[in-house]
């Protein structure tokens, strides 16, 4: 067992956020999601801090955040692109999209371009199932997308 | 809606929304103001109509004109000449494919002809953020009628009266589920609204919770009245910010109201709404799973019993229902369960929401009464297949489902006849598939996601589903054995034999009715090493024509792999060597293709 | 009472009874592999994930987990139908198709659940193959880790999180990946893991297994320049004798001593010599306080025993506000290894760094107690290895002896007599029995009444109870398992309310018979009850049964340590206790 180091501003925001919801340790999904929300994702140390202010186990912490896949222990680009998977893209060829995706910015599903720019994931179905095969990237959403327009695409945020 | 002349509904769903739809919605309200109508007009932002396909829509009422497709830029317009000068803008209306005529009531498109809406009445009528509106097509009068003259027990027995059963899954009775709830006496009961909708291709949950969220706070409040309960939760994706936003100011809506919080409508009765987050695991469609999530634990199943209805969350009895069940149930009250009951088939009654996905042309989410065929979902609503192209076969249920086809199109479709064709109704994807997909590559992708979403728990969902998997892997790589049949049938059976929960007995349906209704596409995989609808990269061989090619070389520039070489065979008529594509270096990624202007290069 | 059927044959069982259990009732005995209970001590693993056990129900579409299912009226259950058998078969081959099958060189070899179902299924090919898990391997001193082994049965989480509540291990990642592990796959020694080794004990295979040192000790003997003693702890010789086929409770202290003297052990000692030593020292600390606190004196109550070392590290990680209650006393290992560098070896003749101390314990956190700084000089450990019940039990065989055939012989002196107060250590309750045993005389003057203290024994879970002190009411509890520990450290937390004056705790299931070097009990807990009873034939047995009357005990008072508690016994006896508990520690 060591010291957990974190910074003090950091501290503050997860303390405030599990006193919010009384330090139950039955909220430590809610306290989650809103740390994941302030920080972008859920390094180690965040995660033994919020264990730590809820007095549970950080392996029941750990335990959770490996379990939800809405959880990250991996931070996001500048620019995360979610590249949608659901059946009905799928079947209107989401998968060379996601191809074309990857090979444009030489990155793995689920990591971070090295400049931090973009971040590339997988996520199934966001509703859209109408503009299939559909993209991600932060907020806005690309709609009947063929693998040829993802340089375009990438253009906009370079 | 009295005060004003006119109202433009604009469809504020996720599918809209992505493609501007809240632009278009700006343009109005600043045209309009120019024009100085904006007391006259009306612009309402309402949830999805279903007809994703050719969104955005807009909608014109009184007169019910349904313009698709519209861009921020056609507003003007719309309200110069349509609102102004009453004459319909025939660029943007629906155009029915079969005959090419213009179609401006929604009522007269073949989409929306077959449907029924129930669980979606309200969908693209009203402002979900608006309860005055709400209120003003119905909204609460279930719960009204339920705390003013019904007991629990009456409003128990007109739900099981009415037949209405589960959408999210297997189908339980709902009322009986109720029921069993309401038998148990505890300090504390849970009404719970499962809106943690994970069907890869499945939206329908998200559409009522962003277009009707107020149905669902109803009926969970009459759900609360009838089994004794005074808290609701919802267990809602944290994917869906705008169900979540439009659920949140509805509830404290509802709260204003006095339809929500203490002594309703002061009748005494107490209830209120809280949310929980999901975060992103399939298996928690699955009610222990949910409940232990909700409980702050993983969310893995555990066995039943004890139910929810005995045990639930926090050890209390719980109730707990997916939305699009919740959102029948203030139907069933008002307009009673002999009405209900009328919609339907024998043991299935009412309507079923669908998301009408894949190769089709009308994309979108429909509702259609029990007992209607495949055939005329996929080509009355649907429209049929895109591009001319031949039906092949359709998902039903998701990752739990089963692929069905021709055979099955005449098939009166409800929970006990999908179930009996080897799929079943599953929270209501609905996917088709043309000759371009493979059979076997589809299984391989829902058994990924199953491999993806198992909880880990029992080994035959753990090993075995990964087992599964791999077998399909082989066949569509091109090793595959016809031992490799029987044994993914015999581990399929045993599976759907053992596995703990509802995933995991459900998961190898999409390998087993593919098996079943595909068995040649496989056979094809193992003996010839062909896939017929050319999906399965390694059984692919790029090859160029050499006495097609002239030798430009543009094939080789934009090789990622190197692989492809200049031979020294000059073609006749030809000026430069043709080229030649080393196939085992060759990464089948199609680019040589894409660049060959002149179709000398071709898949074998 | 219910009505069923099991392979056609009528039973009738209350209602709640598992189709398991209502099958065991009629001699049917239905395999199984996550499922796990100790029957009698609140604690049960019934995750129904292996699906090992399932059933065919009539009735019933798919398969029933006998485990988790429970009879109904007139179900007609089928457990061994050709479609029963092919799922069972399939289930364990599924295993198997990830798993290392590397069963000739796996600690767990002759031990293994999988194995010994493997082999009753009869399956002869894995008819899976596919990839397989792997993850690094991982140590602390007392257990090692290859979760490739893995069959996520749980047991380890449940023990870890639902019987200690010490939280080091939990489920993480899902699907295939799925594996129990500490937070962010960190090695088990940096996480709140306090090595009480339940963890290994409950493990049906070879994933968790102990930290084996027969070989350090093996080297030992055979180095000339060393002379090697050794000390046996009580709950040893009620168990030994089951890894030599005897029944569970057969007592073999004599053949026991013996056979380590034909190991090659120098001298051969007892450690329930150094537990009666213990209670001196923790008697009279206990006495101590409680006459400071009857003079109104600032004083830490309850005084809380301080021989588990699993409980030890247990308080240092979380409770470290509460440092002060345990007594300074040290173990009976740590006393005993103290007496033998300091005391014993001079009189040997050899040098502290030639004599090694050798343990044999029923315990695995003794591993892990031998390396605490407080219990070395000049980086020489009091005790250099510490083997476990099982380890010495392997050492017997590759040393080519049979227990069975071993002659009864006596310890060696002077550190080989004992008492039935030292003897009890071995079972729950028993160091408070022996504490109250010598405290009630050295503080009333008087002989006891009654020697046996039967509140302080069984299983139960937290154990209570007021003893007349002659006048003076001795609020006392007893707890096994780290959980209960915990209850009773939040209640000291909140200012005692129960007002309790001494209490004992033991990390393991029924104290040290429960200890995690002992044989494998599969889940028994007869076999731990057997035990239990045998340690109280041993005490009633002894011609002394308090450990103020050991007369070697008074002998080394009189000759080294003058009197207990006092300077020379301070130092060498007594031990100190550090704050381990993670902090947040804010950087800028």
């Amino acid at each position: 067992m060591a010291n957990i180091k974190l910074s003090e501003d950091k501290i503050k925001v997860i303390k405030d956020i599990a006193k919010s919801f009384g330090n139950k340790p039955g909220e430590v999904i809610n306290v989650l999601h809103q740390v994941q929300g302030k920080f972008g994702y859920l390094p180690a140390e965040v995660q033994e801090v919020v264990a730590h202010e809820l007095n549970i186990p950080v392996s029941r912490v750990y335990g959770i955040v490996s379990f939800y896949s809405f959880f990250t222990m991996e931070p996001k680009g500048e620019h995360p692109i979610d590249i949608c998977l659901g059946t009905a893209c799928y079947v209107r060829g989401a998968e060379k999209v996601l191809d074309a995706f990857q090979r444009e910015l030489n990155v793995q599903v689920g990591k971070c371009t090295p400049d931090g720019k973009f971040s590339l994931n997988t996520l199934r179905c966001v509703g859209a199932c109408g503009l299939a095969p559909v993209a991600m990237i932060g907020d806005k959403v690309y709609g009947r997308l063929t693998p040829d327009q993802v340089p375009g695409i990438l253009a906009e945020y370079k | 809606m009295a005060k004003y002349k006119m109202h433009i509904l604009i469809c504020g769903g996720t599918g809209c929304k992505s493609s501007n739809s809240l632009d278009i919605i700006e343009q109005f309200h600043q045209i309009l103001a120019e024009k100085n109508l904006q007391d006259e007009v009306q612009v309402i932002k309402t949830g999805c109509f279903g007809f994703c396909e050719r969104g955005p829509i807009v909608k014109i009422m009184p007169d019910n004109t349904f313009y698709t497709q519209v861009k921020p830029e056609d507003a003007r317009r719309i309200v110069e000449e349509h609102i102004i000068k009453g004459r319909k803008v025939p660029d943007l209306l629906y155009t029915d494919p079969e005959n090419e005529q213009h179609v401006s009531d929604s009522k007269h498109m073949n989409f929306y002809k077959k449907q029924l809406r129930i669980a979606l009445r309200n969908c693209g009528f009203v402002d979900p953020e608006n309860i005055e509106e709400c209120i003003s097509r119905g909204g609460y009068e279930g719960l009204g009628k339920c705390l003013s003259e019904m007991t629990p027990e009456q409003v128990i027995a007109e739900v099981k009266a009415s037949g209405l059963r589960g959408r999210g899954g297997a189908g339980f009775p709902t009322g009986l589920k109720w029921e069993l709830c309401a038998k148990n006496k505890a300090d504390q009961k849970y009404v719970i609204c499962n809106a943690d909708e994970g069907d890869p291709g499945a939206f329908m949950d998200r559409s009522i919770l962003e277009g009707d969220p107020h149905s669902i706070i109803e009926a969970m409040a009459i759900c609360g009245y009838s089994i004794g309960a005074t808290k609701g939760l919802v267990y809602i994706r944290a994917e869906y910010p705008l169900a979540i936003d439009r659920l949140k100011i509805a509830i404290s809506q509802a709260r204003e109201y006095g339809l929500l919080g203490t002594d309703i409508l002061g009748s005494g009765f107490d209830f209120d709404i809280e949310l929980r987050y999901g975060a992103g695991a399939f298996v928690c469609g699955e009610e222990t799973a949910l409940i232990h999530s909700m409980e702050g634990q993983r969310g893995e199943p555990t066995l039943k019993p004890p139910f929810p209805a005995v045990s639930g969350y926090m050890g209390k009895p719980s109730n707990v229902n997916n939305v699009e069940t919740f959102a029948n149930v203030p139907v069933v009250i008002t307009k009673g369960a002999e009405w209900f009951n009328k919609i339907g088939t024998e043991k299935s009654k009412g309507t079923k929401v669908f998301a009408l996905a894949g190769q089709i042309n009308n994309v979108g989410l429909i509702e259609v009464p029990m007992g209607i065929t495949l055939r005329e979902i996929i080509y009355e609503i649907g429209g049929g297949i895109k591009n001319g192209r031949q039906f092949k076969a359709v998902q039903t249920g998701g990752p739990s489902g089963g692929c069905l086809t021709a055979k099955h199109l005449d098939t009166a479709i409800d929970y006990d006849s999908l179930v009996a064709a080897g799929s079943m109704m599953g929270s209501g994807g609905m996917v088709v598939m043309d000759e371009t997909s493979c059979m076997p590559a589809i299984a391989k992708f829902y058994l990924e996601f199953t491999c993806e979403e198992s909880c880990g728990k029992c080994t035959p969902c753990r090993v075995g589903n990964k087992r599964l998997c791999e077998i399909l892997e082989k066949i569509t790589d091109g090793r595959g054995t016809m031992e490799d049949l029987t044994e993914l049938r015999n581990l399929g059976n045993v599976i759907k034999d053992t596995a703990l929960c509802g995933l995991g007995q459900t998961s190898p349906n999409p390998v087993l009715s593919t098996l079943d209704n595909f068995w040649d596409e496989y056979v094809e995989h193992v003996v010839d090493k062909k896939c017929r609808a050319g999906v399965c990269k390694k059984l692919m061989n790029y090859v160029i024509d050499p006495e097609k090619c002239i030798g430009c070389g543009k094939c080789q520039k934009g090789c990622p792999a190197e692989c492809i070489v200049r031979t020294d065979y000059i073609a006749p008529g030809h000026k430069l060597a043709s080229m030649r594509i080393t196939t085992e270096k060759c990464l089948k990624c199609g680019a040589c293709m894409g660049n060959c202007k002149f179709g000398a290069i071709s898949v074998k | 009472m219910i009505n069923l059927t099991i392979d056609n044959k009528p039973v009738q069982v209350p209602e709640g009874t598992t189709i398991l259990k209502a099958a065991r009732q009629i001699g049917i005995d239905i395999p199984t592999l996550c499922y796990f209970e100790l029957d009698g001590m609140k604690f049960e693993n019934k995750p129904g994930g292996c699906r090992v056990c399932v059933v065919e129900v009539k009735g019933r579409r798919n398969l029933a987990p006998a485990c988790a299912t429970d009879c109904m009226e007139g179900m007609e259950v089928l457990t061994h139908s050709a479609r029963v058998i092919n799922a069972r078969k399939t289930v364990v081959e599924l295993l198997l198709s990830d798993h290392p099958n590397d069963c000739l060189q796996c600690e767990k070899n002759g031990d293994c659940e999988l194995q010994s179902l493997t082999k009753r299924l009869g399956i002869k090919e894995i008819p899976f193959k596919g990839e397989m898990s792997t993850y690094k391997k991982d140590t602390t001193l007392s257990v090692y880790r290859d979760m490739d082994k893995c069959v996520m049965c749980r047991r380890c989480e449940s023990m870890c999180n639902k019987f200690q509540s010490v939280g080091a291990l939990s489920g993480v990642n899902r699907g295939f990946q799925a594996v129990v592990s500490p937070a962010f796959d960190q090695p088990l020694g940096d996480s709140s893991c306090v090595n009480c080794g339940q963890c290994v004990q409950v493990c049906p295979v070879g994933a968790l297994t102990l930290v084996d040192n027969i070989s350090d000790v093996m080297k030992a003997i055979a180095d000339p320049t060393k002379k090697v003693v050794v000390q046996t702890a009580p709950a040893v010789r009620v168990a030994l004798g089951e890894e030599f086929g005897m029944k569970p409770g057969e007592i073999v202290t004599g053949k026991m001593a013996a056979a380590l003297r034909r190991l090659g052990f120098d001298h051969v000692y007892d450690t329930d010599w150094s537990a009666d030593l213990t209670i001196m020292e923790e008697g009279t600390e206990l006495l101590g306080r409680l006459q400071k606190a009857l003079k109104g004196e600032e004083v830490k109550l309850p005084m809380f025993t301080s021989c588990c070392p699993a409980w030890v590290a247990f308080y240092e990680k979380n409770f470290p506000d509460l440092l002060e209650y345990p007594s300074s006393a040290k173990s009976p290992q740590g006393m005993f290894g103290a007496v033998a560098k300091n005391y014993l070896a001079p009189k040997l003749g050899v040098k502290r760094e030639d004599l090694i101390v050798v343990s044999i314990m029923p315990c695995l956190a003794k591993k892990s107690e031998l390396a605490r700084e407080q219990l070395s000089v000049n980086g020489n450990r009091d005790v250099d290895f510490s083997l476990s019940t099982r380890e010495l039990a392997h050492m017997i065989r590759q040393c080519n002896l049979n227990l069975n055939d071993m002659p009864e012989e006596d310890f060696d002196s002077p550190l080989g007599e004992s008492t039935g107060a030292g003897v009890i250590f071995g079972a729950t309750g028993g160091v408070m029995e022996a504490a109250l045993r010598t405290a009630y005389e050295v503080h009333t003057g008087k002989k006891l009444p009654r020697i046996d203290f039967e509140e302080t024994r069984g299983f139960e879970g937290i154990k209570e109870a007021t003893i007349d002190f002659d006048g003076f009411p001795l609020k006392i509890a007893v707890a096994y398992s780290l959980k209960n520990a915990r209850i009773l450290m939040n209640q000291v937390r909140e200012g005692n309310p129960n007002g309790y004056h001494f209490i004992e705790v033991m990390a393991c299931p029924g104290g040290c018979i429960g200890g995690a070097g002992q044989p494998y009990h599969h889940g028994d807990s007869n076999i731990i009850r057997k035990r239990m009873e045998a340690i109280y034939r041993e005490d009633v047995g002894k011609p002394i049964r308090k450990s103020h009357e050991n007369k070697e005990v008074q002998a080394i008072y009189k000759e080294y340590y003058g009197e207990p508690c006092g300077h020379l016994s301070h130092e060498q006896l007594h031990t100190t206790y550090t704050d381990q508990s993670d902090k947040l520690e804010a950087t800028k």
